[in-house]
């Protein structure tokens, strides 16, 4: 079995649980993230959108199963999860902001073995020249949107099969917003990454997804093909504001 | 009796020496603190059994002195690390309270080991800085230089070098090595590092290995200017260190350094002279044990991110 066949599965949960202490936050949810596309998983405050995050990511109590690549990653620890190709920008950007830019890049890679960790660094710099400009500043004095940049390349940094992306436009300016999606959409078309997306905003999410799900309560109470989704009346009335 | 200026560099060079192994040990503190926001209260106990393992090494078994500290600096860490592995892993990090009564309870054990094994008697332990080298021209053999009129002991400036040199290999490891890179994440954002790929578990027992070993380092520093070696040697040291750590910044290695230093200066130089001067010499070592906490309480109340820490500014 080559590589090649293995990645065209992409990431697929089934029956996933989640629940802090008593309370269940997620019961059972199935979906997958096809091989090069863009899924979005839409919900209100609550429904269990960061949880689901973190359940792939082995970071909350959980329990049912996780593939990526056909291979299961349910029982790995989150730092095994992340070697097998997983990185996650989460909620709140999740930098380093005691650290410098440069150093956040760095540490972005620390599952790297290989020489082109500087090439690569270089490389967001020129696809994000405000972060270059403030190489040498903490993290923590960026603004929000710069701050939210360096999650992202930060997360690309360690060459993963499938990005993980928490409500990225959470608390951003909506022109940074549309910036910020319009080169999550290039980064699809260009690279192939392979993204999950949990946001609010429901209308830019549909716009770069390929595939939708609603959750509700830790339910997915509807699923379907992005477009369909966007025309679909109940999405419309409780998310698009139709 | 009216203030004698003439003693004036004697005190600030006792203070300055003193104040660098506040600063040792501060920095023992704060490399724990930065990763875990947790006060090791067992830091000065395990830096006291350090002291003990050069004790046996170098006077009982005859090693030579500075391959004894190596050792004992290698063994603490180990210690350090063993504690993080098994004693404080297995709580929630985010519960403070458990893992610090743990520290707390460390500091009682070996305290009470050591005094079961080596009773509570002051022993000798060889200065490793007490006279010259007999390859310094001119003073091969003395105990001190005159500097300004005043005694300037080999001891200061052979602490002084000690701590710049382990200061630079502490920059070094954490600015220049992937597992400090690792430390630094770590202490930075310990979800973050998760979803970077850090073993943090690992991680911090690295930061546990280093501050113990520099918390050896200081306790080694510091015995000779209390005679020698016992079991109660580090309990008002660990005062003093966490009053220069608050001073400087719970969360700042440099902070924590100059927050020792300045300190020690205190003491030296204010202390004293209040001492002297104002109330004679029977009140001083209370006075400086005061002067500490009081410095302690001023910094909680007005400045609880210290003169160098960080009073973490995010903007959204």
């Amino acid at each position: 079995m080559s590589d090649d066949v293995i990645d065209e599965v992409g990431l697929v949960a089934r029956n996933l649980h989640a629940s802090y202490g008593a309370v269940e936050v997620l019961r059972g949810l199935d979906f997958e993230v096809a091989q090069g596309k863009v899924s979005v998983i839409l919900g209100a405050n609550g429904a269990g959108k960061t949880t689901t995050l973190r359940a792939i990511c082995n970071m909350c109590n959980s329990s049912g199963d996780v593939t990526l690549g056909g291979q299961d990653i349910s029982r790995l620890g989150t730092a095994e999860i992340v070697r097998r190709g997983v990185a996650h920008v989460p909620q709140g950007r999740g930098t380093f902001p005691e650290l410098s830019v440069n150093d956040n890049l760095l540490v972005g890679a620390y599952v790297r073995k290989d020489k082109e960790v500087n090439d690569d660094i270089d490389r967001w710099f020129e696809i994000f020249p405000r972060l270059a400009e403030r190489k040498e500043q903490l993290a923590g004095s960026l603004s929000g949107g710069e701050q939210q940049m360096l999650a992202v390349a930060r997360a690309l940094m360690s060459r993963p099969k499938l990005l993980l992306l928490d409500e990225p436009s959470l608390g951003l300016a909506p022109l940074i917003i549309e910036d910020l999606f319009t080169r999550f959409i290039n980064l699809n078309k260009e690279t192939g990454l392979t993204m999950l997306v949990v946001e609010q905003n429901a209308n830019l999410a549909l716009d770069m997804a390929d595939f939708g799900y609603v959750i509700e309560s830790g339910e997915i109470t509807l699923s379907g093909p992005a477009d369909q989704l966007k025309s679909d009346p109940a999405v419309q009335e409780a998310y698009l504001g139709a | 009796m009216t203030w004698n200026f003439d003693i004036l560099p004697d005190f600030v060079f006792n203070g300055l020496s003193l104040g660098a192994i506040y600063g040792t040990v501060a920095l023992s503190l704060v490399l724990i603190f930065k990763a875990t926001t947790l006060i090791n209260f067992a830091t000065g106990e395990l830096a006291m059994i350090g002291a003990f393992m050069v004790y046996v090494l170098h006077m009982e078994q005859g090693l030579w002195l500075w391959l004894s500290i190596l050792i004992a600096m290698i063994i603490s860490a180990g210690l350090g690390a063993l504690i993080e592995r098994t004693l404080t892993r297995p709580f929630d990090p985010a519960d403070h309270l458990p893992v610090v009564l743990i520290t707390l309870g460390l500091f009682l054990i070996f305290n009470a080991l050591a005094g079961d094994i080596w009773n509570y008697q002051v022993r000798i332990l060889s200065n490793p800085f007490g006279k010259f080298p007999s390859w310094v021209p001119g003073l091969g053999g003395d105990r001190f230089v005159m500097v300004l009129g005043s005694r300037l002991k080999y001891q200061s400036i052979g602490i002084w070098v000690t701590l710049a040199l382990a200061l630079f290999l502490l920059g070094l490891i954490l600015n220049r090595t992937k597992m400090g890179l690792a430390f630094r994440a770590v202490s930075s954002n310990v979800e973050s590092a998760r979803l970077v790929g850090v073993h943090t578990g690992r991680t911090l027992g690295f930061g546990w290995a280093l501050a113990s070993a520099f918390g050896t380092l200081g306790a080694v520093l510091v015995a000779p200017q209390l005679g020698g070696v016992n079991p109660n040697m580090m309990a008002t040291i660990l005062i003093y260190a966490l009053a220069g750590a608050a001073l400087g910044g719970l969360d700042s290695m440099g902070g924590a350094v100059m927050g020792g230093v300045l300190i020690g200066l205190i003491q030296a130089v204010l202390v004293m002279w209040l001492g002297v001067v104002v109330m004679g010499q029977a009140y001083m070592s209370i006075l400086q044990l005061a002067a500490a906490f009081v410095l302690i309480l001023i910094v909680l109340l007005f400045r609880p991110s210290g003169l160098f820490g960080s009073r973490r500014v995010e903007r959204v």
